[in-house]
């Protein structure tokens, strides 16, 4: 059991090295060599037991939590005085609050408590660790040359890269006590881990907006743990002796007991993973450094929130509340979806996707039946790779070109021909038949189907995928024109960053190969356990899509076919003689140039009137859940 | 389950019927037009023409859409024929009809670029009444597999009635028939030249509108099943929908993109959903 | 085979016609003459397009127009001038802004005359332009085959 202990601790201590490496070569070693550790750690994990189901490890409670205590303490008081300072009084309340909450619980209860199984690993610990500990450490060495280039354009901004590097290992060290935890009152401690990474890398910038958007976070995200306190401190005051803070104990004590501390830590993951009536705050994160965006906004910490979601969907079942927290990530699936449509700034869009999946996570989760869990886990899967290889090109391009914009990225196939490509089959992996996130709706609407009240869920997911279709491929679309007058640009892209890349696209691809493998090693498995049957594709159906993969990888050599004897004539430009640069002569002989631009339907799916629209709606829902739960207290 | 026969069948049949109806819908157009029309075989010398011209593009790469264009319509009716999961049909042509709209992405063409937005703009139309019709299907036979709903012996139609209104208004944006027909445009040559296909010249135009005769097929396939307890009414009803289509197409002008997007949403917000509800209930109750 | 000629696709270009000729061309599409009966489209875009029908003639704001469509016309393709302005600059020949018919410009196959050009001498010219295609399209075939056995010699594979 070795390997989680180290897995938690070895990149906290290769934070600790690293926040005091001034040397830039030296960090680059540094960062390397950790993320390789960390890496062969976590495959070294997976193999020792992908196999043995869940296993709880005894480990001692008492001189882990109290450091956890401390340092919790630390972060409340960091954060108090950063919220006095810059006079957010509404992040001081939360933090007082919920200080209070814990100091109480720890206080009157902790001291009489011995839980012996503080750690545990099963096959969705184990996916999520893979997530961590392989997507995570790439995008922390993608981002060593990220943040150069990012300081070299940005003068204006302090070159903080000792405390940013601090933050990302301390992180990847958080993510994974979070997964691994099965004691409630550990899973909380890095929870506030998380969630003040989250706080100070989105601030990094120190620009104005960047620490109002910082705290935006930080609020929400406090409101969660406030909601998380209030779980422990239930689960404590049902029974004192804290039998019931372990998450294993927890779920197999039945509805009465774990109902309401699933339904509080539900809401701290709705908040955590950015659901309306939250979604601003994930939006707002969007002015970090790309690489915070993709490791924290998409790919590792947003999921933590689905996680725990995921983790007590089996008491979610047949429940009200849980149709509730399903129905918020319905609508914010549909909702956020929809505003992505509006939304020209590619890591807008990005955000907007992300908080549609975390939506459409939350929702199977929410329904909780085996299939629909299933499918969530795919979902997180998928999500995680593709989702952040399209953060990192995303970030590459904007360090070329100069803009995040969709509509800027017009001809990247020619200024950048091998980012476009990656960009490319990241998308189509976000949408397309036989990649990953697509088979994952498909299975949901197939689950869906057989749910209670699944019918809102399929017409929710009938419109919504539809709609996803419409941005993802307007974006690809643009990347894909072929404008005659093009510099190729990607030449000074660094190795490092090549590397990551190339194996972020492979990732994509190979996983939908090996699709059904992971299923029946790790999802499988983990759903029968749990609810004791499983749900898989038919054969036929993933023999198909194995083929589909196939051709389309075969597809592209029949460019060889064309290779000569095409004739190329310019565009048709209603007979109008045009330059290779697409100029030409309108009206008064004044010369013109085309600009295409794609189509945002700002009065059908503008920002402001559907995130008012999901706020009031999803804000309605949970009060509806709160309402319901105090009677269930009561 | 999958049956190979019937994939080899779609693949050489569906384009000698698929021209057949398009010559027969030109032939009928014309006479409601009071004209003579073309010979019932114009559509297979049209494509014969194209394939004799040459090949002009602007981008080498268009050559590459297009080709996976065709490649996958016919893999995805190969696989409705064959008795594949509906669902997985479904996303199979949606992926077909990506390449065709990054195919006219790729020209970078003012009038193929509208067009292709106004494709994807179709496509978000048609797609959720489409999936909401196989999730109708699934609940009345309980299988996604187009061979198993084929065989069930229930009436389909009288269970979805309301599906079936559905199906029709999206088969008429997918048949690119008028009030619909924003994309390619049979009728507005002025403001969209030819949208998507604008761009295409010979051999390439030759395949997507061969790749729109294995499409129509698997359209006429999909009322099949509606209807599909009763293999006599099923012919007859294709051809009753099918002449209405031309009827709509010759009778309506077309609408803007606007219209097209909520009235398809609408009927399959009304139609499909509250037919799907009442099933469900039905369900429910008879459970 | 001869699927061209079966199936010409028309792409109609008023240059400088004082849109006589232009109504002619529109009234072999209406039900009394109907083109369709022959495969006969009428496509607005040259590069779906077989036969270029030029009315009106060259004039300064034209010129480069007609030399552009006629550019992104796929081969096998004919020129048919309708109308007498078309052929020779017609009455407007000696104006200033005029320079004459399209074969100026682009090299035309059939000179349908008349002012305005009656639809049945539009068809019968459209009719007589098929010839042509075909004749290029063959033409078109051996420049190709020559083309590929001059690439390899002991003839290519297709």
């Amino acid at each position: 059991m070795i390997e989680l202990p180290f897995l938690i601790i070895f990149p906290a201590i290769a934070a600790v090295l690293l926040l005091f490496i001034a040397n830039e070569t030296l960090r680059n070693a540094v960062v390397k060599i950790a993320a390789l550790l960390i890496g062969a750690g976590t495959i070294y994990a997976f193999f020792t037991y992908f196999q043995s189901g869940l296993q709880l490890f005894s480990v001692p409670f008492e001189p882990a939590s109290q450091i956890m205590f401390v340092l919790e303490l630390f972060i409340a008081l960091y954060i108090l005085y950063v919220g006095i300072q810059c006079r957010r009084y509404l992040a001081v309340l939360l933090i007082i609050i919920q200080s209070a909450l814990l100091i109480y619980v720890e206080s009157v209860f902790v001291m009489g408590i011995h839980p012996e199984f503080n750690l545990f690993i099963d096959q969705f610990s184990l996916i999520m660790a893979m997530i961590i500990g392989i997507i995570g450490t790439l995008i922390c060495v993608y981002a060593l040359r990220y943040m150069q280039t990012y300081h070299a354009h940005h003068p204006e901004i302090k070159d903080r890269r000792r405390l940013f590097f601090f933050m990302f290992f301390v992180f990847l060290s958080g993510m994974f006590g979070l997964v691994f935890s099965n004691n409630l009152l550990w899973v909380f401690f890095f929870w506030e881990i998380t969630t003040l990474c989250s706080f100070i890398l989105i601030g990094y910038s120190q620009t104005k907006e960047a620490t109002n958007n910082a705290f935006l976070a930080l609020e929400m995200n406090l409101l969660g743990g406030v909601a998380f306190a209030g779980a422990l401190l239930y689960l404590l005051y049902v029974d004192p002796s804290g039998q019931f803070l372990g998450i294993e104990q927890l779920l197999t004590s039945g509805y009465a007991i774990a109902l309401v501390p699933a339904v509080l830590i539900g809401f701290a993951g709705i908040t955590k993973a950015a659901l309306m009536p939250f979604s601003s705050w994930l939006v707002g994160a969007m002015v970090a450094p790309t690489p915070v965006s993709a490791l924290l906004h998409s790919s590792t910490m947003v999921k933590a929130g689905v996680y725990v979601i995921v983790r007590f969907a089996p008491v979610y079942t047949g429940t009200m509340e849980g149709l509730i927290i399903g129905l918020v990530g319905g609508f914010t699936f549909l909702l956020a979806s929809a505003i992505a449509i509006s939304q020209s700034n590619a890591k807008k869009v990005l955000a907007y996707s992300t908080i549609a999946n975390l939506g459409l996570i939350v929702a199977c989760a929410g329904v909780g039946t085996y299939k629909l869990v299933w499918a969530a886990i795919l979902l997180i899967i998928f999500h995680a790779i593709a989702k952040s290889l399209l953060f990192l090109c995303v970030g590459t391009v904007e360090h070329r070109i100069g803009s995040k914009d969709i509509e800027d990225m017009s001809g990247l196939i020619v200024r950048m021909p091998k980012i476009a490509v990656m960009m490319f089959i990241g998308i189509a992996g976000m949408f397309l038949a036989p990649f990953g996130m697509l088979i994952s709706k498909w299975a949901a609407i197939e689950a869906f189907i057989e749910a209670q009240f699944g019918l809102i869920f399929v017409a929710i997911l009938a419109f919504g995928g539809s709609i996803t279709v419409m941005f993802w491929s307007k974006w690809m679309g643009k990347i894909i024109s072929v404008i005659p007058s093009g510099e190729k640009v990607e030449d000074t892209v660094k190795k490092e960053k090549w590397f990551v890349l190339y194996l972020l696209t492979a990732l994509t691809v190979i996983v939908c190969l090996i699709f059904p493998l992971i299923s029946s090693t790790l999802i499988e498995p983990f759903v029968m356990s749990v609810y004791g049957q499983t749900a898989r594709l038919s054969q036929d159906n993933i023999v198909i899509m194995a083929m589909m993969i196939f051709l389309l990888m075969l597809m592209p050599f029949s460019l060889l076919l064309y290779r000569d004897g095409v004739k190329h004539v310019p565009a048709y430009m209603g007979g109008r003689p045009t330059t290779t640069d697409m100029r030409f002569q309108g009206s008064m002989g004044i010369t013109r140039e085309t600009a295409l631009s794609n189509y945002y339907f700002e009065d059908y799916f503008g920002e402001k009137r559907l995130l008012m629209a999901g706020t009031a709606l999803c804000f309605g829902l949970i009060l509806l859940a709160g309402v319901l739960l105090t009677g269930v207290i009561l | 389950m999958i049956s190979l026969t019937n994939a080899i069948l779609f693949l050489l049949l569906a384009p000698i019927i698929g021209g057949l109806v398009s010559g027969i819908d030109r032939k009928l157009t014309a006479r409601m037009q009071g004209r003579v029309g073309p010979p019932i075989l114009q559509p297979f010398y049209d494509v014969g023409k194209l394939l004799e011209k040459e090949n002009l593009v602007v981008t080498t790469s268009q050559n590459f859409y297009i080709l996976s264009y065709i490649v996958f319509i016919v893999v995805s009716g190969a696989l409705f024929f064959a008795g594949g999961d509906l669902l997985l049909v479904i996303f199979a042509f949606t992926l077909a009809h990506i390449f065709l709209v990054l195919g006219a992405y790729a020209s970078n063409s003012p009038y193929s670029f509208v067009g292709a937005e106004r494709e994807l703009i179709q496509i978000i139309a048609y797609e959720p009444m489409i999936i909401l019709s196989a999730v109708g299907m699934f609940m009345v036979t309980k299988s996604f597999f187009v061979n198993e709903i084929a065989a069930s012996e229930l009436p389909l139609i009288l269970y979805l009635p309301g599906v079936f209104i559905g199906f029709l208004m999206v088969f008429t944006i997918k048949l690119r028939k008028s009030p619909f027909d924003l994309s390619t445009s049979h009728h507005a040559h002025q403001e969209l030249v030819k949208g998507v296909t604008t761009e295409f010249t010979g051999p390439n135009l030759a395949k997507i509108e061969i790749a729109h005769w294995y499409e129509n097929v698997f359209l006429l396939g999909f009322v099949y099943l509606f209807f599909a307890f009763n293999p006599a009414i099923a012919i007859v009803a294709i051809i009753v929908a099918y002449l209405l289509e031309i009827l709509i197409d010759n009778t309506f002008s077309r609408v803007k993109w606007q219209l097209t997007l909520k009235s398809a949403w609408i009927v399959a917000g009304m139609m499909g959903l509250v037919n799907l509800g009442v099933l469900y209930y039905l369900a429910g109750v008879l459970i | 085979m001869t699927y061209l000629k079966k199936s010409p696709w028309l792409l109609h270009y008023d240059a400088s016609s004082c849109n006589g000729c232009d109504i002619e061309v529109l009234a072999c599409l209406t039900p009394l003459y109907d083109v369709e009966r022959f495969g006969i489209i009428n496509t607005g875009n040259p590069k779906h397009a077989d036969v270029f029908v030029v009315t009106g003639g060259v004039n300064e704001q034209n010129r480069e127009v007609i030399r552009n469509i006629y550019e992104q016309m796929p081969e096998p393709k004919v020129v048919v001038a309708v109308g007498i302005c078309a052929a020779s600059g017609g009455v407007f020949r000696e104006c200033s802004n005029i320079s004459g018919g399209i074969d100026q410009l682009i090299p035309v196959d059939v000179y349908v005359p008349g002012c305005a050009a009656r639809p049945e001498s539009i068809i019968d010219g459209i009719v007589k332009s098929l010839e042509i295609l075909e004749e290029k399209r063959i033409q078109m075939k051996e420049r190709a085959k020559q083309k590929e056995q001059g690439r390899s010699p002991g003839g290519g594979e297709r």
